[in-house]
């Protein structure tokens, strides 16, 4: 117990009795001052906006017509405060948040007539009023959870062995062509992906060996392990896929799912959505502000995916065609994939320069391009066929729920040129280019996923959570502050202005740590004013033991320096638990969970330092024979 | 606070059968009772919505039934136009459209029905939930154990955790007992009566060992006595500030925080009484000592001393 007996002893001291050197008191002013300063853009509360960005690049946003909106605007009721141009389109700022539904409905008549493609994007926002000067040194207030703005979450589950069996099926057609170019001799069986691993069967030993030094380059270590074994009775060969590399395919799925989500989140017009990972599988989606859940699942819900195969050759063999029925006939595609949908990186409907007719233009990643460009090349004058994949919740027997892929066929063109990166599909009416294109472009997912929790706050409880939120947080400190002086006296003034500094700057370090304000966190912040006066107390009540044996000014410093090891001990526990919460998961536990945390670290700050600064401010170098406690 | 002398643990005995009545009280309700979990870890549909006009809800509940909603628990939430509508998970049935098929259904007989909160929770995350939750709560029992341990002795670490885990079933006990529902924020809520209780026992614990350390004569009994009479205007007046807030947020904060003020209240209270009753009195079961908290490198000595 080190630390016990340099701060337990009574330690000599040239100073004069609760005296802090200068700079102490220095750096508790300037914290104090850094807290009120960041703490002080929650006292201006944001503006609700609308916020007009256009959809395609080539247009712009005008002064002109933000006035005509502005107008438009007032004519139809809608409390205005004032317009403005900004860097990425126009800003509209309202009065309340009735004005601001009202709002977005008539701007969107005014500025996109119907039966056109949409010009403008126009969303619900709130529009900071914090000063510009505070704003430049990193101010800003905090954000407000859903429960208190409104607005809806949902928690999606990847279907991750989805993923990872789609790679197999890669994997296992690129297998095949890899061996059929050696002249190697494998059994034909309908698949080659079973449990998780690619199996092969061949007609002899020779044939796996000569196999084994075929694939040893592409399904060697690091990625893939190969194994000799026994399959379907004959001497056969097991590629399975090494466990860092399926979290690889994982991560890849889950970071591009939730790259297209923000895509489509965005053609809901919300400002600021929330779309983060949430554990191994689960992605979150918060939505503040908007409360037609059904809109919102309809765009969420369009698992789209997308496939292009090359027509099959009069050789191909039976078990690698398919066929699909295409405008009344039946078409017989490869099995083998070209591209899929993830490697799309854009995706626009416009017209073909010679014929006016639409089209929609796709531009691939590298990767989709080279593979392009090797399926193309030789294959001039040969048909293409897109194969569009949506996910559909089945119901099995035993009463579960699980996505099917529906495929359908939606385009079958002839190659014109060898294929890069870029390419055409002409031939489309110009409806059906509009939604090839939108699909694309909202990005394909590389795994499906379904919603297993939806939340949604009505905005008149999200108001009403604010209001009793704020009302309990004043009473429960008022009513503190009240009993501090009658119980301690001076030293209760003293314990309020520490719980008060406390409160602000909890709400300064909330603010920059950029954490959501929550209902749960709130009620974390009550629980921190009620219990962060115990390390007051704590030194208090040691105080008056004191005094008992020793003069005022040897009890303060007494006092002070005994309880110091107590009030660790207690908090640093409290921390644990706290920490802990914070690992069961978001929501609401990890709101109250994090203030609670924050809580117990300023208020060692105020309640020792602060309040030990003002304590010997107040007597520290006086001499005392009495001191009221 | 006048300097008090009460015996309190003259009286443990007398507590010991009250801790172990509300304990084995706690325990029979959460067997044969259990919880009544809420939507978070059950999964299902909940949807609350406010009304023009106060509403019955036994009649919600038949026009529910009547539209196929079987099982549905309507009740009033927080007044009288409020109404907060459970459909529990049916395996099979894809409940993500519940929320917005109720609402039609109530707009149309009902005129204007404001959604005021709907949540769907998928079974698995519920289960999910309950395992993480239980899992937290042994974490953090674990956690605190070691670093009692290691700031003071086993015996200290034994008594702090059994009063945390007192703690913890009582307030269990009485949501299973009154039916409260009992949902995410309320095993945070538990979760914090450990932090609070824990805060309790070690600054009462803290005090038992300096005085077992200064005082020269005196039985451990007489030594802890003493010590709890020191701490009790501490103890009172933590608890008190604690339960001014928390009365807040019982009174003001709405009906969402009721749950979690409520078992947060029950655990300051029971968190309180276990910091002098429980841990207290398991030191003095376990036959704490002076020996036991002398300074490390002395026990080794006092070890080949024992006869």
């Amino acid at each position: 117990m080190l630390g016990e007996d340099l701060l337990g002893g009574r330690r000599p001291t040239r100073r004069p009795p609760n005296r802090y050197p200068l700079w102490r008191y220095l750096l508790i002013v300037s914290i104090i001052a850094l807290g009120m300063i960041y703490a002080s853009p929650n006292l201006y509360p944001p503006d609700y906006a609308l916020q007009i960005a256009p959809e395609s690049t080539g247009r712009f946003v005008s002064q002109s017509m933000i006035d005509a909106s502005v107008a438009a605007l007032e004519d139809a009721g809608v409390g205005v405060i004032r317009g403005e141009v900004t860097p990425t389109g126009g800003l509209i700022r309202v009065e309340t948040n009735e004005d601001q539904l009202r709002g977005r409905a008539v701007l969107d008549d005014q500025l996109n007539p119907s039966n056109t493609e949409r010009a403008y994007v126009i969303a619900l926002n709130l529009a900071s009023t914090t000063p510009a000067w505070l704003e430049g040194i990193g101010g800003k207030p905090m954000a407000k959870g859903l429960d208190l703005s409104g607005g809806i979450r949902f928690l999606l589950e990847v279907d991750i062995d989805s993923a990872i069996g789609k790679r197999l099926d890669d994997e296992a057609s690129n297998v095949r062509s890899e061996l059929r170019d050696a002249r190697i001799r494998y059994a034909r069986t309908e698949e080659l992906v079973r449990d998780q691993a690619i199996r092969i069967g061949f007609t002899d030993a020779e044939m796996r060996d000569h196999a084994i030094e075929q694939l040893r380059e592409d399904y060697g270590p690091p990625n893939y392990t190969m194994d000799e074994q026994v399959v379907d009775g004959r001497p056969g060969l097991v590629i399975e896929v090494d466990a860092a590399y399926i979290d690889e395919i994982e991560n890849y799925a889950i970071t591009q799912n939730i790259v297209s989500l923000r895509n489509r989140v965005n053609e809901l017009g919300v400002s600021e959505p929330l779309v983060t990972r949430l554990g191994r599988s689960r992605i979150e989606v918060n939505l503040p502000g908007v409360q037609d859940s059904s809109e919102a699942k309809r765009i969420l819900d369009k698992f789209a995916n997308l496939e292009i195969h090359l027509a099959a050759f009069p050789d191909d063999r039976p078990t690698e065609v398919e066929e699909m029925p295409y405008e009344g006939r039946i078409e017989r595609i490869q099995k083998e994939i070209v591209v899929t949908g993830d490697r799309v990186t854009n995706a626009m409907q416009d017209f073909d320069p010679e014929t006016q007719l639409p089209q929609v233009s796709i531009t691939l990643d590298s990767i989709g391009g080279d593979r392009m460009h090797d399926a193309t090349r030789d294959n001039i004058g040969h048909p293409m066929a897109i194969v569009f994949i949506e996910q559909k919740p089945i119901k099995q027997e035993d009463g579960s729920v699980v996505l099917r892929g529906e495929r359908r066929l939606i385009s079958v063109a002839t190659i014109q040129a060898a294929l890069g990166y870029r390419f055409r599909i002409t031939g489309l009416s110009m409806r059906e280019a509009q939604d090839l294109a939108l699909l694309l472009r909202a990005g394909a997912l590389a795994a499906p996923m379904r919603i297993v929790e939806e939340r949604t706050v009505g905005a008149s409880l999200g108001e009403q959570n604010i209001e009793r939120g704020m009302y309990s947080v004043v009473a429960g400190f008022l009513l503190v502050l009240i009993f501090m002086p009658l119980y301690y006296k001076v030293f209760g003034l003293v314990a309020d202005l520490a719980l008060t500094l406390n409160l602000v700057i909890l709400v300064a370090v909330m603010s920059l740590l950029g954490a959501t304000l929550t209902l749960p966190g709130i009620a974390g912040i009550v629980l921190t004013v009620g219990m962060a006066v115990d390390a007051n107390v704590l030194i208090f009540s040691r105080i008056r033991e004191e005094l008992a044996r020793s003069p005022p000014q040897q009890a303060i410093q007494a006092g002070y320096d005994r309880a110091f090891l107590t009030i660790l001990d207690a908090n640093v526990t409290t921390l644990f638990v706290a920490l802990i919460l914070l690992s069961i998961g978001s929501g609401p536990v990890a709101g109250f969970a994090i203030t609670l945390a924050i809580g117990i670290v300023t208020s060692m700050f105020t309640a020792i330092m602060g309040s030990r600064a003002l304590v010997n401010l107040i007597y520290g170098g006086r001499t005392l024979t009495k001191l009221r406690i | 606070m006048r300097k008090t002398n009460f015996d309190f643990m003259g009286k443990r005995m007398i507590a010991a059968g009250v801790s172990g009545f509300l304990l084995v009280a706690s325990v029979v309700a959460l067997v044969a009772v259990g919880l009544n979990r809420g939507l978070d870890f059950t999964g299902g549909a909940l949807v609350e919505v406010g009304f023009a006009a106060p509403v019955v809800p036994q009649e919600v509940r038949e026009q529910l039934e009547g539209a196929g909603f079987v099982n549905a628990v309507v009740q009033n939430f927080g007044s009288e136009t409020d109404i907060l509508i459970r459909v529990p998970p049916r395996a099979g049935v894809d409940q993500s459209t519940v929320g917005d098929e109720i609402l039609v259904m109530l707009r149309s007989s009902y005129g204007e029905v404001a959604l005021r909160r709907s949540e769907v929770v998928g079974p698995a995350v519920g289960e999910e939930l309950t395992e993480k939750g239980g899992i937290a709560m042994l974490v953090a029992l674990a956690v605190v154990m070691l670093y009692i341990m290691f700031r003071f002795t086993g015996k200290f670490a034994i008594g702090a955790v059994t009063a945390l885990a007192h703690d913890v079933i009582v307030a269990l006990g009485a949501f299973a007992v009154f039916r409260w529902t009992f949902n995410l924020a309320e095993l945070a809520a538990i979760l914090a009566v450990i932090g609070y209780s824990l805060n309790d026992t070690i600054v009462v614990s803290d005090r038992i060992r300096e005085n077992f350390r200064i005082v020269r004569r005196g039985r451990p009994v007489d030594i802890i006595n003493q010590s709890l009479n020191e701490m009790l205007g501490r103890t009172l007046v933590t608890s008190l500030t604690t339960l001014l807030v928390l009365v807040a947020l019982l009174v003001a904060a709405g009906e969402q925080i009721r749950g979690f003020a409520t078992a947060l209240t029950i655990g300051v209270v029971v968190g309180t009484y276990s910091s002098i009753y429980v841990a207290a009195s398991m030191l003095l079961a376990l036959g704490i000592s002076k020996e036991d908290l002398t300074l490390p490198e002395k026990e080794g000595q006092d070890d080949k001393l024992v006869p």
